[in-house]
């Protein structure tokens, strides 16, 4: 089934965007992410994002836990025993180290199917000519229901604010022909933007050149049109399963099943006015 | 190790694994009153039924009681959708767009059009207190045509809010998509029918409820029982005890309506109890959605093995 609510399309001409730009995207490649936080700090200043309050909460060099409505880019750390495959990179001094450090630049993924999108009730949330997602903030009214309908938890509302807040993969940037700040600030091109189809090539050279390597474990994420969101516009290279990242191993965009829903819900409703005349309609005691 | 961190274990459960233990997807950020809201737009749209129906075959009391608690509980219910808003100044902005994608922006319009139809209904039942001859004259028309309409949009007042849950990342909300709008349909008519129980016990009210109940019961045990995992957050923790709570109202609320016909007391106190069960039912379901978005177990297992069963196909 591929129709505006499922399987592979390009969302902006989907959108009704005639002679649109071609699919911009984020390629966020973990196996040479070095945990700087550059690129949270870039988004930061770019987007004047509040700051996050000063947690510690122990887990790593993480004190921000994921994204929020004030995180529109956050790094995991994870640290793990070392596979046999771990990479020794001769420092003097030091032995093979027994674990690793897995870091990832996490983000909005600009899915192809938005649940966010598409169950925006005021139209805040559009589609952009680039494909992404964006919210109208003099438009959101702090509803709520993109938080809830987000597969990967991403979009979310500000404490005392009241609206919805997320990546916009630069947008204002993205006109002007610039790079996301994001990917701009990152030191060693963990972040790549571009045309999402040439990030694609890229990325599948990547994972090729790291199996050959000897790194087994390098496996995309949301770079398969043919998944449950219809690919991400932001998508990954990890080095172990998605939901060791915080990522949801499978996920499926809600809207997916929506019209099976409306359809029990039509049922529900005739059941229940019929249940109302068999009621008033009976025999009279 | 819990959310906030603290001194627990690393990894909660050896059967899946996470970061820290932390949610993947987000819980709604809404308060009770989408809960409370998810009863009252039921007990509006239960009402108006019960309304059209007294109206429908001749029975004034019934018809009274049921459009001003239409009208009532429509009232409530618009206060709860604009307080749970983060702009609530901006309500409005709902009205710039019908979108059959969003079922909240097709519940405003359901929710708005309801609302006009049972207000004009309630208002004509103020007639014989009108004080000019042509006002008591075309108000019941007027009053019969919009009650009509109201008991017409109703099934889809009380039913869309399954929708409206089920059209979500959260995890149990959306697994129970199939049965929801039937406990929700069910709760709204036996919360309908406690109104007229209240306001006048009769032989249809009395149906009313037990169709209702029958609704409410059968969809909530096949949620509580059907969806593997992801049936676990409703029949545990504080969504648990709520729907044993209201399983058991809604019981005693039939049992009294049926066995209570000689006694007006009997029959108010269970359509009490059917009120206080679709209340409490509703918040049942609202709990135990938020109590899957908040632990990964509830995204992460069913997406695995959803991976693991494609795999073998």
């Amino acid at each position: 089934m591929a129709n505006s609510l499922y399987g592979p399309l390009d969302p902006a001409p989907d959108a009704g965007y005639v002679d649109a730009p071609p699919r911009m995207g984020f390629f966020t490649d973990t196996s040479v992410c070095i945990g700087c936080k550059a690129c949270e700090v870039a988004c930061k200043e770019w987007n004047a994002v509040p700051d996050d309050g000063f947690d510690l909460l122990g887990q790593s060099y993480d004190n921000t836990g994921g994204l929020s409505a004030n995180t529109w880019r956050h790094v995991a750390f994870i640290e793990q025993p070392a596979p046999s495959e771990t990479v020794f990179l001769g420092m003097p001094g030091a032995d093979k180290p027994d674990f690793r450090w897995l870091m990832m630049s996490n983000v909005c993924k600009h899915c192809t199917h938005a649940g966010c999108l598409d169950v925006c009730p005021t139209g805040a949330l559009f589609r952009t000519e680039f494909g992404t997602v964006v919210v109208q903030e003099d438009v959101c009214n702090g509803c709520g229901y993109c938080v809830a309908a987000c597969p990967y938890g991403v979009i979310d509302r500000r404490e005392g604010d009241g609206r919805a807040w997320k990546c916009t993969m630069c947008y204002d940037r993205m006109g002007d022909g610039l790079t996301p700040a994001c990917a701009q600030a990152c030191p060693t091109e963990s972040i790549q933007y571009g045309e999402l189809d040439l990030l694609r090539e890229t990325a599948a050279e990547r994972v090729e050149k790291l199996h050959a390597e000897g790194v087994g474990s390098a496996r995309l994420y949301g770079h398969d049109e043919r998944d449950g969101v219809g690919g991400d516009g932001a998508f990954f290279l990890l080095l172990d399963e998605p939901e060791v990242y915080g990522l949801p191993p499978d996920p499926v965009v809600t809207t997916k099943d929506l019209p099976d829903m409306w359809k029990r819900a039509g049922i529900a409703a005739l059941t229940m006015a019929a249940s109302v005349a068999v009621a008033f309609l009976g025999r009279r005691r | 190790m819990s959310p906030r961190g603290g001194d627990r274990p690393m990894v909660p459960k050896a059967d899946f694994r996470s970061y820290y233990g932390r949610p993947i997807v987000r819980p709604a950020p809404w308060t009770h009153d989408v809960a409370a809201y998810l009863f009252s737009g039921g007990l509006a749209a239960g009402s108006a039924l019960l309304a059209a129906g007294g109206q429908a075959t001749g029975r004034p009391r019934l018809r009274r009681a049921g459009r001003v608690a239409a009208l009532g509980a429509a009232a409530v219910s618009g206060y709860l959708l604009v307080a749970d808003l983060g702009r609530p100044e901006r309500f409005h902005h709902m009205l710039r767009v019908a979108k059959p994608t969003s079922p909240m922006s097709m519940g405003v319009w359901i929710f708005s059009a309801f609302s006009a139809a049972a207000g004009v209904a309630a208002v004509a039942e103020a007639a014989p207190l009108m004080p000019t001859e042509a006002a008591r004259k075309v108000l019941p028309p007027v009053g019969s045509a919009a009650g009509l309409a109201a008991g017409a949009i109703a099934p889809a007042l009380a039913t869309y809010t399954a929708v409206l849950l089920s059209d979500t990342a959260t995890p149990s909300w959306h697994a129970a998509y199939a049965e929801m709008p039937f406990v929700f349909a069910g709760s709204a008519l036996a919360s309908g029918a406690g109104v007229g129980l209240l306001a006048d016990p009769s032989p249809p009210v009395r149906r009313m409820a037990a169709l209702g109940a029958a609704l409410e019961l059968y969809g909530a045990h096949r949620i509580e029982t059907t969806k593997g995992l992801l049936s676990e957050p409703y029949a545990t923790g504080k969504a648990g005890r709520l729907l044993r709570t209201g399983r058991a109202l809604t019981a005693a609320g039939v049992a009294g309506a049926m066995l209570g016909r000689r006694s007006r007391v009997v029959s108010a106190v269970a359509g009490l109890s059917l009120l206080a069960a679709s209340a409490i039912t509703r918040f049942g379901i609202f709990e135990g959605g938020m109590a899957s978005a908040r632990d990964p177990r509830y995204t992460v297992v069913p997406q695995r093995e959803r991976i693991a069963g494609e795999k073998t196909d």
